[in-house]
């Protein structure tokens, strides 16, 4: 996904002279070249992510459309009030593009780790949040993030799934059932499909969580039933979820990322394993809440 | 008009008792800016060209509603209601109610990062006339947000971005060497001025030099003297 991003990033400051890159030392070499050509418009501030976000709502200020880069942990953990009061609150918005989700840096531990970004982005107003669950993906979504003026929130992960769907920006049947309606997010998608094999439900795939597809999701869950699994902390989207069946008898499973600093290092598929989002323990939890 | 001019319509913003000496100490700062530098035009305050002021320091607006009203940025009655339900003016200012006003700030730390993506926006599209005067207090100088602003602005030579810092000494720790040096030592040039005397603020504004960002530390009298 990172080098979907490098490429259609590329691509996007040679064609429009309105977008403009920040970095923050991260991914500064692959952006090298575009930095000479465009050296107006590609930024690379240093080890300053607040710096970054307060360039990036100054660009967008003068009505250039800004992407800032760098880790989750960095690009929203640390510059979250940036977030809230240099774009939402000045009215104007930008891309944001992590790397790093969740676990992703496993191994550098939970200094590196971010699960907890795309709860932090929910609590502000009007963002798009994007999940993509294939480098295939990325590309398409990022030119629509840069087609607009809106804040939105790109997360790329080392995760992925077998196939790419651009267009799941709504929830996307990919195994229909007669059970329970399992909604599975960006890379999550792999894991659930695994898990729920020769199981009678319906699996819907979306890279898109906010705006949630709360029509789509009324659709589905004719039974009532819902598995949310996302990528990141667990029930993070459970209030749109309830919100949206609020009106009729339900019930919810919200499977994620667990809140809990584990303080281990490893792999991406041990901290999987370890918060029960492999398809064994996935699989487990569905049976036992069904 | 002239700038015994505008307490009137200082006075006329109540409810304001808290940042009262903050709004105060930037009054005459704020004043020269838009009486002898700024080029800016309450009939067009979008124009892409305009200079910007942005008040990092968002703390005691009042002077800053104040010099507005008087330059004819907003109507006179706005003053009489402060932070009330339904007024644009609040304790601090919101660029998205108040025209002329650039950047809604309050939470320190946050002009001078938006002031030098400014910069970097009007370069980007061969604006280069325009100059970005950000508004600090001494005190906002110990948010760390600052210093990367700082340190980014002058290794590269951001020379379209003018600082004011208005020292009232209320910073809690100071700052040993002086608020110039530290923009100095990023390579700024820094001059210092009484904040009290119109032709030195001016002339301290006019110092910028090219290929450096522009600091002026205008010293007034420590808050609550």
């Amino acid at each position: 996904m990172r080098q979907a991003f490098t490429d259609t990033m590329t691509d996007l400051l040679n064609e429009d002279p309105r977008t403009a890159l920040v970095l923050a030392d991260i991914s500064a070499a692959a952006f090298e070249p575009m930095r000479r050509a465009h050296p107006d418009r590609v930024l690379n501030v240093g080890i300053r992510e607040q710096l970054m976000i307060g360039i990036a709502g100054g660009l967008a200020l003068t009505g250039l459309r800004p992407v800032a880069h760098s880790y989750a942990t960095f690009v929203v953990d640390r510059a979250y009030e940036q977030i809230k009061l240099d774009l939402g609150h000045q009215g104007v918005g930008a891309v944001l593009v992590s790397v790093g989700a969740s676990y992703d840096g496993a191994e550098m531990g939970y200094t590196h780790m971010s699960p907890m970004d795309v709860s932090l982005i929910d609590t502000l107003p009007g963002w798009t949040v994007r999940v993509p669950g294939h480098p295939g993906e990325v590309g398409p979504l990022l030119r629509a993030a840069a087609a607009t003026d809106d804040p939105v929130y790109l997360r790329l992960s080392t995760q992925v799934n077998d196939i790419a769907y651009a267009e799941a920006e709504l929830l996307r049947p990919v195994r229909r059932g007669g059970g329970p309606l399992v909604v599975a997010v960006g890379p999550m998608l792999a894991p659930v499909l695994a898990a729920t094999a020769g199981l009678d439900v319906t699996v819907a795939y979306t890279h898109t969580v906010r705006p949630f597809d709360t029509n789509g999701l009324r659709a589905l869950a004719a039974t009532g039933e819902v598995v949310l699994v996302e990528p990141y902390l667990a029930g993070t989207s459970a209030h749109v979820v309830s919100a949206a069946l609020a009106d009729r008898p339900h019930r919810l499973l919200s499977l994620g990322v667990g809140r809990r600093d584990l303080h281990a290092y490893g792999s991406p598929a041990d901290h999987a394993r370890w918060h029960g989002l492999d398809p064994a323990a996935l699989r487990a939890a569905v049976a036992a809440w069904a | 008009m002239a700038v015994a001019d505008v307490e009137p319509l200082l006075k006329r913003l109540t409810g304001d008792e808290k940042h009262a000496p903050s709004a105060f100490s930037t009054l005459d700062v704020i004043w020269v800016l838009y009486d002898r530098v700024l080029r800016v035009d309450p009939a067009r305050p979008d124009d892409p060209d305009r200079d910007r002021f942005l008040l990092s320091k968002g703390h005691g607006p009042a002077a800053y509603y104040a010099v507005l009203a008087a330059k004819g940025f907003v109507p006179h009655e706005w003053l009489d209601d402060l932070a009330g339900p339904d007024s644009p003016l609040g304790h601090h200012p919101d660029r998205l109610r108040v025209p002329g006003v650039e950047i809604s700030s309050g939470s320190l730390g946050h002009g001078l990062g938006l002031g030098v993506g400014t910069a970097l926006g009007l370069r980007a599209q061969g604006r280069l006339d325009p100059r970005v005067y950000v508004l600090l207090g001494d005190a906002e100088l110990d948010e760390g947000s600052n210093h990367e602003a700082i340190a980014y602005a002058g290794a590269t030579g951001l020379d379209a971005v003018t600082a004011v810092v208005v020292d009232n000494d209320s910073a809690s720790l100071g700052w040993p060497g002086g608020i110039a040096s530290r923009f100095q030592v990023h390579g700024w040039s820094a001059v210092t001025v009484d904040g009290r005397d119109h032709d030195a603020i001016h002339a301290g504004l006019r110092a910028a030099r090219p290929r450096r960002p522009h600091a002026v530390v205008a010293r007034v009298e420590p808050k609550g003297s």
